[in-house]
């Protein structure tokens, strides 16, 4: 077995029993852990296909930040995980014979398919033989799709936006800086001179 | 053992795909759970695009792979903000308990 073929199971195996951990493990810790080693397994698929660029954008943007998130919540909400997994086996041979026609049918087409003849011919960006992978990304994104980047980027700053406006929430009785009052405030509003007759009070 | 080509990866696709519907059947009434195995599908289409991408040299694949991975952040952060404050508003987060809008 070349070293290739070893990392691609390995990456392989791990990915896929991970993913499975993902969706039956019981708590929900655990679910999001798993999902994260599924990510950096993937990443390492991603890096033995070479895409390399793909693959650091996996790790940076699924596990530091997707899975974090998830983490987040998972932590954050106060939910009582037992109850929402009552009727877990209920759902169980539904769930099977649904996975496994899937399955079937994934199988019926990814054993039948060949590649067109004029398929590597017909490409209309071909990968460049002689720069990096990042290289070869940015000048197609760059260019043909600047439009698409840009849209993406809209794309996430109406998530995050969204996201701001969604949580935020305004509670009683927080004191709180009013920065206009202070700064409108005059000397005339919060001084007052007054005149003090010697030995008696004001 | 065969050298390792394209069919390989569509395997390993496949399954994970597999395991993320099922994923959503089996833990029908965690959204957080859910949310995960609709990551885990979307890893599965990411990984098909960027085998067919590096196994036709067209480097479109790998640029539709990074929308896919730009709209599934977007999607997670604006899923777990609304998980967030509908705990907040009802206290569960149980599918089940979500039909306030049912007539």
């Amino acid at each position: 077995m070349t070293i290739e073929a070893f990392a691609f199971y390995l990456f392989a195996a791990v990915t896929v029993v991970s993913g499975l951990m993902v969706i039956v493990s019981r708590n929900p810790v655990h679910c999001v852990l798993y999902l994260i080693l599924a990510f950096f397994s993937a990443g390492g698929l991603f890096v033995l296909m070479g895409a390399e660029f793909l693959a650091m954008i996996l790790v940076i943007v699924y596990v530091g930040a997707v899975a974090v998130l998830f983490l987040f919540v998972v932590m954050m909400l106060d939910i009582d995980f037992a109850q929402l997994r009552a009727g877990y086996a209920q759902y169980l041979p539904f769930g099977l014979v649904l996975g496994g026609v899937l399955a079937l049918q994934l199988a019926l087409v990814g054993f039948n398919w060949e590649t067109g003849s004029g398929a590597k011919r017909l490409g209309s960006t071909p990968t460049p033989s002689d720069t990096t992978n990042t290289e070869a990304i940015g000048q197609v994104l760059y260019t043909e799709y600047f439009f698409a980047f840009h849209s993406a980027a809209l794309i996430l700053l109406v998530a995050m936006i969204g996201a701001v406006v969604l949580t935020l929430r305004d509670r009683d009785g927080v004191k709180r800086q009013n920065v206009t009052a202070q700064n409108t405030r005059t000397a005339r509003d919060a001084i007052e001179v007054v005149s003090v007759d010697t030995g008696e009070g004001i | 053992m065969a050298e390792i080509g394209v069919g390989h990866y569509l395997a390993v696709a496949s399954i994970l795909f597999t395991f993320g519907v099922v994923g959503i059947f089996l833990n029908r009434k965690n959204v957080i759970i859910i949310l995960m195995s609709v990551e885990l599908m979307l890893l599965a289409v990411n990984i098909n695009f960027v085998a067919f991408s590096t196994h036709l040299n067209d480097m479109v694949g790998q640029i539709f792979a990074m929308f896919v991975l730009t709209v599934a952040a977007a999607e997670a952060a604006i899923g777990l903000a609304i998980l967030v404050i509908y705990f907040r508003n009802r206290g569960t987060i149980a599918v089940e308990d979500i039909d306030m809008l049912k007539g």
